[in-house]
């Protein structure tokens, strides 16, 4: 039980981490060019 | 390749703040702004770096960047005027146009919520999960209240604010989202109560998993409308908003098309689009008006030949005066024909709805049964109400809210894969159902770009001469001649001093002698045949040559006809060309149905009577006479070369020049439904399961959740059995077709 008390809060911790991540990238538009993203690799001077 | 001069109006359309937040005024006073321009041209690494690069050189650009997937640029720059940027864009070999800000944001804000509400309710799932499992494997009650609790947090923000979508439609009429919303907010409300009362079961898990689930099949859905929205717009030819009209004093100015009186004299230059329906007063040139009524050789406009809207000056800049204000004119016309028809469309319902219209009640039904039969048996409300919400979150129907759209997404695809983009999931379910075809003729039986005839017959040196000085010049026999020249690899002559004369041809110098391209009287011959608008002369010194043109057939025209035949679908014509020259396609091609001369008014009247008497038809056209039967047709489809409106009104757009994409339509959406019909049956059988079970309270949480998730996957995977049967063809298909014409990926 007393491991519980920890383990909980950073099992929900490192998912909320996870969810900010996510909606951190939605809106750094980090999805709107997925095509984009796979060419600009291959871009020297970026 | 559509009108250089449409990029002058672009700079006017859009002016707005950067979203990223409020930014300084530079030193100048002047504020940042965005521009978003659509570079149908896009399609590689370097395309990317030329665009960013080239257009970072521009005075007044801040940045610039590409977005490949969308295929737009995005630039932010300070100024007034925005025509620099895109004649940047033209001078790197780019075409671009503006876009219609207002429904994109509307658009784009619409996937994002989403996107976030997925992302919310996986955050849920995933966590509210992990608590179930062991709730699930026999803990204590300490613990089990402690998890509980836990879960209630995370699940009731959760399921308020991922649940959205649903509630929003839900809250309009019945459809199946209100079985949705009702077993997530009771399964929800049930699971607090117990929680409060420190009861056994609790289906957090059921409710948020519930959603995840639905939100992908909502996702994908979007996706799928957005791909095709995105695909449309940067076909999109930006319409002339603006006109030059000639005032009093001779004086031009450029004016809004809605501010121009009846009457008014308006100057339409070389390679321009006529505005407003017109007279023509003065000037002359040859007009392609191909977009207007699907004919696809110009015709000659001299003083006194009335012009509609949309057609193309070719050769020569002509005066107009106004016959028609803008929302009179021929386009205008015909897309109030076209809004007045589509209403008849709504009549369709999708299959999801009219399950959910039979599936709600029948729920409903039983729920309430299940309440009532508790109550009656033992007389305890908590006992019964639990049942009967039971029963409600067990028929939930998530693998129904699957089943259709994640085939319809499946199907768009692999039509997308095959050049053939699908405008809605609904389009493909009134696809399935058609049981006539009616085809225009020029531009959508045949390529409607004439091509020369015989060319192996001409000597090399006549084509090299009759090419060199057709490069001079828009007019599309001239386009056929340079095209034959290069596809026999001829090097064009070097032409001087090329002048062109509308309504004649075009004369110059080769190699010190003089030449004349054009119709025979232009080269002092005799008339050659009665039609000899598809014959073009040549003559150097005192050498003559007749060339000849037809328009050819789309490719794959015969396979595709045989292929909806032997689907058992009745084939017609309906045309607005000469009689004679349909009957002997019709008769060329096997189609026993056809009809010539009709005017478009005439074409609606032959395919709504043909609607009405029951028989659901699919019509395939492409001029701007073809709209409003487009709109009327259960379902239309129209060529990538087709007239704007025309793509927009179209259920379908095929981008790949082979008529094979009818027949491939027709298929598809037969598959697809073929397997939403399967799906909606996997997911009642389940429920006829289900369902005693938690009529009889037996069902817990953990059985509640494993039938949906396995139902669902099962649905899914069905789905996905669309999709495995289209790799294989596309490998062989990737020797076979031929490049796609717009670069869209495939």
């Amino acid at each position: 039980m007393n491991g519980l008390l920890f383990l909980i809060p950073a099992a929900l911790f490192l998912g909320l981490l996870g969810l900010a991540a996510f909606l951190w990238s939605l809106r750094a538009r980090q999805y709107e060019d997925l095509d984009g993203a796979a060419q600009r690799i291959l871009l020297d001077d970026d | 390749m559509s009108i250089a001069a449409t990029h002058d109006n672009v700079g006017v359309q859009a002016n707005r703040p950067e979203p990223d937040g409020a930014r300084p005024a530079d030193a100048l006073g002047q504020a940042h702004q965005t521009l978003e321009l659509i570079v149908p041209g896009m399609h590689c690494a370097g395309c990317i770096r030329t665009i960013e690069n080239g257009l970072g050189e521009v005075a007044g650009v801040v940045s610039a960047r590409a977005n490949l997937g969308e295929r737009r640029v995005r630039v932010i720059w300070r100024g007034e005027d925005a025509s620099p940027i895109t004649e940047k864009l033209t001078t790197l070999g780019f075409e671009s146009h503006g876009i219609n800000e207002a429904t994109d944001d509307l658009e784009r804000a619409k996937s994002r919520e989403l996107l976030v509400a997925l992302a919310v309710a996986g955050f849920a799932a995933a966590n509210v999960m992990l608590l179930s499992v062991s709730v699930w494997s026999g803990a204590e009650a300490e613990t089990r209240s402690l998890f509980h609790w836990i879960s209630a947090l995370i699940a009731t923000p959760a399921v308020l604010f991922a649940g959205r979508p649903f509630y929003h439609s839900a809250a309009r009429w019945l459809n199946m989202d209100v079985p949705i919303s009702l077993a997530v907010l009771m399964a929800l409300a049930m699971s607090l109560v117990e929680t409060a009362l420190d009861g056994e079961i609790a289906y957090f898990d059921a409710s948020v998993s519930l959603l995840f689930f639905l939100l992908i099949g909502r996702v994908l859905d979007n996706h799928m409308h957005q791909r095709a929205r995105h695909s449309l717009a940067a076909l999109a030819r930006l319409v002339p908003d603006t006109a030059i009209v000639i005032g009093n004093n001779n004086q031009e100015t450029p004016t809004p098309l809605a501010r121009i009186p009846l009457g008014a004299r308006l100057r339409v230059l070389s390679g321009d689009r006529v505005p407003i329906d017109g007279r023509v007063v003065a000037g002359e040139s040859d007009v392609d008006i191909s977009l207007v009524t699907g004919e696809s050789l110009p015709v000659h406009a001299v003083k006194g030949a009335v012009l509609q809207a949309g057609a193309l000056t070719l050769n020569g800049s002509l005066e107009l005066e106004t016959t028609a204000i803008a929302g009179e004119s021929f386009i205008s016309r015909m897309r109030e024909m076209m809004t007045a028809v589509e209403n008849g469309r709504a009549a369709h319902r999708r299959i999801a709805d009219r399950v959910a219209g039979l599936y709600a009640p029948v729920v409903h039904l039983l729920a309430l049964l299940t309440f009532i039969g508790w109550m009656a048996t033992t007389g305890d409300w908590r006992d019964a109400v639990y049942a009967a919400i039971t029963v409600l979150i067990i028929t939930c129907p998530c693998a129904l809210g699957l089943a259709v759209p994640v085939v319809q997404v499946v199907a768009a695809g692999r039509l997308f894969q095959n050049g053939i983009l699908a405008k809605s999931g609904e389009a493909l379910e009134r696809a399935a159902e058609i049981q006539h075809v009616l085809f225009d003729k020029t531009g959508t039986l045949t390529v409607g770009e004439p091509r020369l005839e015989n060319e192996n017959t001409y000597a090399d040196r006549s084509i090299a001469i009759a090419a060199g000085l057709a490069r001079h010049s828009r007019h599309p026999l001239c386009r056929a001649l340079v095209q034959a020249a290069k596809a026999r690899g001829v090097t064009l002559a070097e032409c001087d001093r090329v002048s062109e004369h509308a309504g004649l041809g075009l004369e110059g110098h080769v190699d010190g002698s003089d030449a004349r391209l054009g119709s025979a009287r232009w080269c002092g011959l005799a008339p050659i045949s009665v039609d000899d608008r598809s014959v073009v002369c040549l003559t150097v010194d005192d050498d003559t040559f007749v060339f000849r043109f037809s328009d050819r057939d789309r490719p794959g025209i015969r396979t595709a006809l045989t292929r909806l035949k032997a689907m058992g679908l009745d084939l017609g014509i309906l045309s607005g060309d000469r009689a004679e020259v349909v009957a002997a396609m019709a008769k060329r091609l096997g189609i026993g149905d056809y009809e010539a001369g009709l005017a478009p008014d005439e074409k609606l009247d032959r395919v709504r009577s043909l609607s009405e008497a029951g028989t659901p038809t699919m019509m395939i056209g492409d001029g701007l006479n073809d709209v409003p039967v487009l709109a009327a047709a259960d379902v239309s489809m129209t060529p990538m070369n087709a007239a704007d409106i025309g793509r927009a009104s179209a259920d379908f757009v095929f981008l790949r020049d082979s008529l094979e994409a009818v027949p491939e339509v027709v298929e598809v959406a037969r598959l697809a439904r073929r397997r939403v019909r399967e799906n909606i049956a996997l997911a009642i059988a389940y429920n006829c399961v289900a369902v005693p079970i938690a009529m009889a309270g037996l069902a817990t949480p953990l059985i509640a959740t494993i039938a949906m998730s396995s139902s669902s996957i099962i649905v899914v995977a069905n789905a996905l059995r669309l999709q495995g049967k289209r790799r294989r063809e596309v490998k062989q298909a990737t020797v076979a077709k031929p490049a796609d014409r717009m670069g869209v990926r495939t």
